[in-house]
């Protein structure tokens, strides 16, 4: 899962039905200091968030699937906004453990 | 699932059985501001969308949950055209 900004949302008519009804924000991913980070992203809302929001984002389609009412079935659907964060805490020190959950939270994977 | 700008269209007689009739397009994905994100791809498009219109994909395998047949070999696809478009700044 990834940690994001929320920066935006669309507006849109003509959309593939899988989308009535749904809310598409503008997401910008974070780096490990929560920094912006790569190219900005949509993800349908979950969890009733709005600009300005610091989110998760499941970015897979089979969670996503369960989370939208379709497991098993088809849904062109990747990234769904899960969580509201509160609070991110993140050791300073470039201890191994802080290393590694800097690479945790590094970009990676198919985009989308 | 990202924005992008649709910069063209592409045909291609021969392609495997499960393409057969799919409109694809070519598409510049986009950053925040709208600026070109990376190289342009070729998406199916599933809403009818226009020359230099703003979009939004879907890629990976759940672009082929966009089509009829699901069993198609795509990793992009045109799921949404979009008509306005609010971003703020991050916090």
């Amino acid at each position: 899962m990834r940690l994001c900004d929320v920066v935006g949302h669309t507006v849109a008519t003509a959309k593939h039905p899988a989308f009535e009804g749904r809310t598409m924000l503008v997401c910008q991913p974070l780096d490990a200091d929560l920094r912006p980070i790569g190219p900005v992203l949509l993800a349908v809302d979950r969890v009733q968030a709005g600009i300005g929001d610091r989110v998760l984002i499941n970015q897979e389609g089979n969670g996503s699937r369960q989370m939208l009412g379709a497991p098993g079935g088809k849904l062109p659907i990747r990234s769904v906004i899960v969580g509201i964060v509160d609070r991110v805490d993140r050791a300073h020190e470039a201890s191994p453990a802080s290393a590694r959950d800097a690479a945790e939270l590094t970009p990676r994977g198919a985009p989308g | 699932m990202y924005l992008g700008r649709v910069v063209g269209t592409c045909v291609a007689t021969q392609k495997v059985d499960g393409l057969t009739g799919i409109k694809l397009l070519l598409v510049q994905p986009l950053d925040r501001d709208q600026s070109p994100s990376g190289r342009v791809e070729v998406a199916v498009d599933t809403v009818r969308a226009g020359a230099a219109e703003l979009v939004w994909l879907v890629g990976a395998r759940e672009a082929a949950h966009a089509l009829e047949e699901a069993f198609v070999p795509i990793d992009a696809a045109i799921v949404g055209i979009v008509d306005d478009l609010t971003v703020g700044e991050a916090r």
